[in-house]
């Protein structure tokens, strides 16, 4: 019987072979060295993101999230909601915010939620998988299984926008919240705390839609990591952490720069200092490799 | 004339017995200083010491005492003798604080010492301790001059605090600008909705007190006298005047709203639609009498949409309206909007403001009208053109930059017009001639000519009927350091007559005013002077004989406290004095000192110093310094172990503005190498604790530089420094730079004379 | 009639009522008093990228501005990074509002037909509620291809190296343009979302009526 046990809601772009599996692995890794056991929530749907507003409207999207919720407590009920992806988290805790201050909008999504046989009678809680880290394991309990500390390496700890706000983690300022620079440092890593463009947005759907204007915010981003002397960055973010990563070609084509700066999961680090290997860790997922981590991993681990 | 006995006691605390030489002080003091009777003590502030000095005054015949220890701003318990006359010479801050502990410097700190010795012995024996004033006026009764809220509120506090009151209102009922309110702002949670506005209860409360006389449709005719011997006489509608004696004045004499008439370009006078806020008002009253709804003018129909055109002729910078904000009057328009949301949600309400000011708890009534559905509309108005039975409203949208915006078919405009304070003849434009009527109007049949502004107190007092105002019409305030005190001791402002505030701010300002008006007649009967110079007990005694009526004194006092009589001589009213002793400084032949405080005191301090001659390399500076900002700042320097040059002497004074010209004069014949002045900031936005005192000292030393030519000296020598209670880093280092530049323009050849 | 004309027509001379009625958090407009702090931290506003930042938004909806505001693709500059929500002092719910009207033009049809997140929005949320569960290469595909074929090749060269690179880390499926992940249960997702969009429409219906 595993120490923690949770609903694991995995969204879109962390299941096998999408957009951010390498997360996906290296949080499987993670729990299993932290006694952790994530039931994956079984024929989850879709949140909506941040960007499906033009066609959702107000109640089809809370109905998308409170199926999810419904699904939770029917196959694994007294189980918290977590979630790894940032807009998943969001969008579910809002949802739930809205129905437990809104008699007519529970009535309202009861009665679409009966027409897929589903009901809502107890929402679980939701959590990001870094508050759950953070709140229920705390920093000590995960320093303790640190065996392989990442020495020497800078990392920039690019928050972002939406596991800081407007919720937050852990009651942190939405200014400057501390907690990745904390996981840097529990790692054996160099945090950088005062890496000024921690919680500016990475453009978002915008990167899609409309790529000069998130690049202009993302060459920002990665241009104060390195000046202030990163030699990777780490973010909790799945949308982040591609945005950040993938366009850094077709940025250096537009602006003449010369970035080449890998982007990690805070679980990633995670592993590799928990002595997992490359694999575990899951570096090959890595568009930009992070020569520096794949070096640590390779490294027997010292007893 | 009993014999004085002069006694020093020299302390040798805090450093001083190892620092300084006090055997060598001792012998100073009885030799230099010829003083009879000298001690020297351990801790002299401690039981023993006193004791000891006590002991001298009772058995040793002993009335005068010399205590060369620590600022005579220290220790005032300790050293509390009121039947005799002390002087302090402040070896502690004055000299070993500001003085580095070092071999070298031993000698020079020892010389700054033994002359402060010699000073403080010159000092006390051309003291008397002050008799106070046998002939003081015990009126206890507060005179409130209006009847509006302010007054009232005054009014009750005075008379629950024990005293009595008469209340003068000019017209026929009591209640003033919160009478003709329909609600008011709200002053209790929740803050959400227009409140009732209490006046009647306040009205009821003052009519029932047996405490307070009211007097309506009454001004008043005449203020004759001082704080504790007022006599006003009291001018009633049938003709009839009452005398009544009053101890201390309250003036609440509100303000008028300003002329909507001078805003024609906002519609004013063009249609009977666009109002001023007392005019909605009115409207608002009206249809609560009757159906709730409010109509507009023109044709009695419901209004349908209304806009409110904040700051209308005020925080104007072309000067032609009124420059400043009145502060109440965006809260009023919000508790005005919400007659309307009130009463029917579906009326359109909107606020064009360029800065919406709600003080006091007025954010949460903002909100509340948001969410009632009134609009906030950033913009600034430029025109209000009314056709027919609608308006159009033309402004600048702030936040679009469209300077188009438009708002049609407007059933009802209101203009947020400002307070003008009523505070009667503005004494320092008296001088000039009125000019007759506005240009191109006759004046009316029977009219006189001059149009001459009414007097609301009719002081009798050789400087004007009325208080003095500062800017903007307003009545002075000392607003840096005591708001509540006007320049005439006695006589307190209160309410939108001071500055521009609204009700729950006037009822505040009215009982610390009452307060204040209490204090007063308090200690007027005690002959004790009011702030700065609480509780002092001196005040100016003239020798008339040597007076030549040249007014100098009588036109100068900060305060107005001196009068004139038949035969031309001043008379000084001793409750209206603040013993500044500007007058002192002023008069020519020196016929005015203090008991305590005079010509003498100070010359003889100056007097006293040893000059050594022009190759000793040991300058000598004189620095007069004012008690209120600049000798706090130099203790603290002292507190604070900033070191400056030893070869200055300061002298403490009451006021630059008391400063003699023979006291400058003196000195540079004496062979001082240079004097300065300092003292508080003057000018508009002065410091000076006696108002005036600094600048008229200032304006009488600029014409010291002939003086200088005659006795052949560099002006430079004599300087004046502006100081306020915060320099103490900058005092130092001022006066070291000022010693600096003196030892380069070399030494007095006055020197050895 | 169209819902355009419709609409229009029962809310002339209060637009700030049609939205406070019609569009989500409308509500709250009113209660902005127009401090500028969330055009001030909007991150996208430091490019200009906005006709007019929510400041103005808000302003012109008091000011009457219907077609100025709702033909504006300002809206759709929105990523969702909610500064402007943690910073307003009135509270107001900035990002879902700047969501709400983008929604609301979006569905009278009078958003602006070019703008491109317009597009992807209504692609990702048709894209996700198909099967429950986005595909992302037919996410991408349809984005490109939204021009045309032509300009849809382009776009795909443009992204060559993006691709491949995600490819190679095994996080781009090729495979997906023929299935990809999806729900057990998507005819009651179906179902389920049928309702909502009736209910919803029913609602916005009565307060116009009402």
């Amino acid at each position: 019987m595993a120490k923690r046990e949770y609903a694991f809601y995995p969204g879109c772009s962390s299941q096998k072979g999408a957009s951010a599996s390498n997360y996906l692995t290296s949080v499987e890794s993670m729990c299993k060295t932290l006694d952790v056991k994530l039931t994956e929530i079984p024929d989850w749907n879709c949140c909506g993101a941040s960007i499906g507003y033009a066609e959702a409207g107000e109640l089809p999207r809370h109905v998308m999230n409170a199926r999810n919720f419904a699904l939770s407590e029917q196959h694994l009920p007294g189980q918290e909601m977590v979630a790894t992806c940032a807009a998943c988290w969001l969008g579910a805790r809002e949802t739930r915010e809205r129905l437990t201050h809104s008699d007519t909008l529970m009535a309202d999504t009861r009665e679409a939620l009966k027409e897929a046989g589903l009901q809502i009678n107890e929402m679980p809680e939701i959590r990001h998988m870094v508050e759950v880290l953070i709140e229920d394991l705390g920093f000590d309990e995960m320093a303790k299984h640190v065996v392989r500390p990442l020495e020497g390496v800078k990392i920039a700890g690019y928050v972002g926008c939406q596991t800081n706000r407007p919720f937050g983690v852990a009651g942190e300022s939405f200014e400057n919240p501390m907690y990745l620079d904390k996981l840097v440092d529990m790692v054996g890593a160099e945090a950088i705390p005062e890496y000024d463009m921690k919680v500016t947005c990475c453009g978002g759907a915008l990167a899609f839609s409309e790529p000069e204007k998130a690049q202009a915010q993302i060459k920002d981003i990665i241009e104060s990591a390195y000046d202030h002397g990163a030699e990777m960055i780490v973010t909790p973010c799945p949308l982040c952490q591609a945005n950040v990563e993938i366009y850094q070609g077709q940025i250096n084509q537009r602006y003449g720069t010369k970035f080449n700066i890998p982007v990690l999961y805070y679980s990633q680090l995670m592993v590799v200092a928990y002595g997992g290997s490359a694999k575990d860790a899951a570096l090959n997922g890595q568009v930009i490799k992070a020569r520096k981590l794949e070096e640590i991993a390779a490294k027997p681990v010292k007893r | 004339m009993a014999d004085i006995k002069v006694a020093a006691y020299i302390c040798k605390g805090c450093g001083l017995g190892e620092r300084l030489d006090t055997d060598a002080l001792v012998k100073v003091a009885q030799k230099d200083g010829k003083v009879p009777l000298v001690k020297s003590h351990d801790f002299l502030c401690n039981a023993d010491g006193v004791a000891m000095i006590r002991n001298d005054v009772a058995n040793e015949g002993v009335t005068h005492i010399m205590i060369g220890a620590c600022s005579r701003r220290a220790k005032t318990e300790a050293f509390f003798f009121p039947e005799n006359a002390v002087a302090r010479a402040n070896l502690r801050e004055g000299v070993i604080w500001i003085r580095p502990d070092t071999e070298e410097a031993r000698e020079t700190t020892q010389d700054m010492a033994e002359d402060y010795i010699r000073m403080g012995c010159a000092e006390v024996k051309a003291m008397t301790a002050p008799g106070g004033n046998p002939n003081t006026g015990s009126n206890k009764t507060l005179l409130v001059v209006g009847g509006g809220v302010t007054g009232m509120t005054a009014a009750v506090e005075a008379s629950k605090a024990g005293y009595p009151v008469v209340l003068v209102e000019k017209s026929s009922a009591l209640g003033g600008w919160g009478a003709r309110l329909f609600k008011r702002i709200p002053i209790h949670e929740p803050f959400k909705s227009p409140a009732d506005t209490g006046v009647a209860d306040l009205v009821s409360q003052v009519m029932g007190d047996s405490n307070i006389k009211v007097y309506l449709n009454a001004t008043i005719a005449k203020t004759e006298g001082a704080p504790g011997r007022f006599v006003v006489d009291v001018a009633t509608e049938s003709g009839a005047t009452h005398t009544e004696d009053i101890g201390a004045i309250l003036q609440a004499t509100g303000f008028t709203l300003y002329d909507m008439n001078k805003l024609p370009e906002l519609g004013a006078g063009k249609s009977p639609n666009v109002v001023d806020q007392a005019g909605l008002e009115a409207l608002a009253s009206e249809a609560a009498a009757k159906d709730g709804v409010i109509r507009r003018p023109s044709d009695g129909q419901p209004v349908t949409s209304v806009v409110f055109v904040q700051c209308a002729g005020q925080r104007d910078t072309t000067g032609t309206h009124l420059s400043y904000c009145s502060g109440y009057c965006c809260n009023t328009s919000v508790k005005q909007a919400m007659y309307f949301k009130d009463a029917n949600p579906s009326v359109e309400t909107v606020v064009v403001y360029t800065d919406l000011r709600t003080p006091g708890n007025g954010e949460d009534f903002y909100r509340s009208a948001q969410e009632k559905g009134v609009i906030f509309t950033k913009g600034k108005v430029s025109q209000v053109l009314p056709s027919g039975n609608t308006s159009t409203v033309k402004f600048h949208d702030l936040i679009l930059d469209d300077t188009d915006a438009t708002i049609a078919d407007v059933d009802l405009v209101v203009l947020a017009t400002g307070q003008v304070p009523n505070s009667g003849v503005n004494i320092e434009a008296l001088a000039k001639p009125q000019v007759a009527g506005e240009e191109g109007e006759a004046p009316a049949e029977g009219e006189a000519v001059e149009v001459k502004p009414i007097s609301i107190l009719n002081l009798t007092y050789r400087q004007g009927p009325d208080v003095p105002q500062l800017t903007q019409g307003f009545t002075d305030s000392h607003f840096i350091c005591f708001p509540y005190e006007t320049r005439r001791t006695g006589i307190y402002t209160a309410g939108p007559v001071r500055r521009p505030m609204d009700m729950a701010q006037a009822r505040e300002d009215a009982t610390g005013a009452a307060l204040k008006a209490i204090q007063a007649l308090e200690n007027a009967e005690l002959g004790r002077a009011a702030h700065p110079r609480s509780g002092d007990l001196s005040f100016p005694k003239v020798r008339l004989e040597g007076c030549t009526q040249c007014k100098r004194c009588t036109v100068e006092c900060p305060f107005g406290a001196i009068d004139e009589d038949e035969k031309r001589f001043p008379v000084f009213n001793e409750s209206r004095c603040r013993r500044c002793g500007t007058c002192m400084g002023a008069c020519p032949v020196r016929v005015i000192s203090f008991e305590n405080y005079s010509v003498n005191t100070v010359g003889a301090q100056i007097k006293a110093v040893d000059i050594p001659d022009e190759f000793s390399e040991k300058p000598r500076i004189l620095i007069l310094a004012c008690e209120n900002d600049a000798y706090p700042a130099l203790d603290m320097a002292g507190m604070n172990h900033n070191e400056y040059s030893a070869f200055v002497r300061i002298i403490p004074i009451r006021c630059l503005g008391s400063v003699n010209t023979i006291w400058v004069t003196d000195a540079l014949n004496a062979g001082y190498d240079g004097v300065m002045m300092m003292g508080c900031k003057s000018g508009e936005q002065y410091q000076c604790h006696f108002v005036k005192g600094s600048e008229l000292g200032r304006v009488r030393m600029s014409k010291i530089d002939d003086t200088l030519k005659t006795l052949n000296l560099e002006s430079e020598r004599v300087r004046d420094l502006e100081v306020a209670i915060t320099d103490i880093k900058r005092v130092p280092e001022m006066i070291n730079k000022y010693a600096e530049e003196l030892v380069a323009i070399g030494p007095s050849p006055f020197k050895g004379f | 009639m169209s819902a355009n004309t419709a609409m229009a027509t029962k809310y002339r001379n209060s637009f700030l009522k049609e939205v406070e009625e019609q569009v989500e958090m409308g509500d709250w407009v009113k209660m902005c008093m127009q401090c500028g702090v969330c055009a001030g931290s909007c991150p996208v506003n430091f490019q200009s990228a906005w006709e007019h930042p929510p400041q103005e938004i808000f302003m012109m909806i008091r000011a009457g501005k219907r077609e100025e505001v709702l033909t504006s693709p300002s809206m759709w500059n929105c990523t969702s990074c909610y500064n402007c929500i943690v910073r307003c002092p009135r509270k107001l719910p900035i990002t879902h509002i700047m969501h709400g009207l983008a929604e609301y033009a979006h569905r009278l049809g009078i958003a602006p037909k070019m703008q491109p997140t317009r597009f992807f929005s209504g692609l990702f949320w048709k894209n996700a509620t198909k099967t429950g569960r986005v595909n992302e290469l037919k996410l991408s595909m349809g984005l490109y291809f939204k021009d045309g074929f032509g300009a849809g090749v382009k776009e795909g060269m443009k992204m060559k190296d993006v691709a491949l690179g995600l490819i190679k880390a095994k996080r781009l499926n090729p495979m997906e343009l023929l299935g990809g992940h999806k729900c057990k249960d998507q005819k009651g997702i179906q179902a389920m979302l049928k309702k909502a969009y009736e209910i919803e429409r029913s609602r916005k219906a009565a307060k116009m009526a009402g």
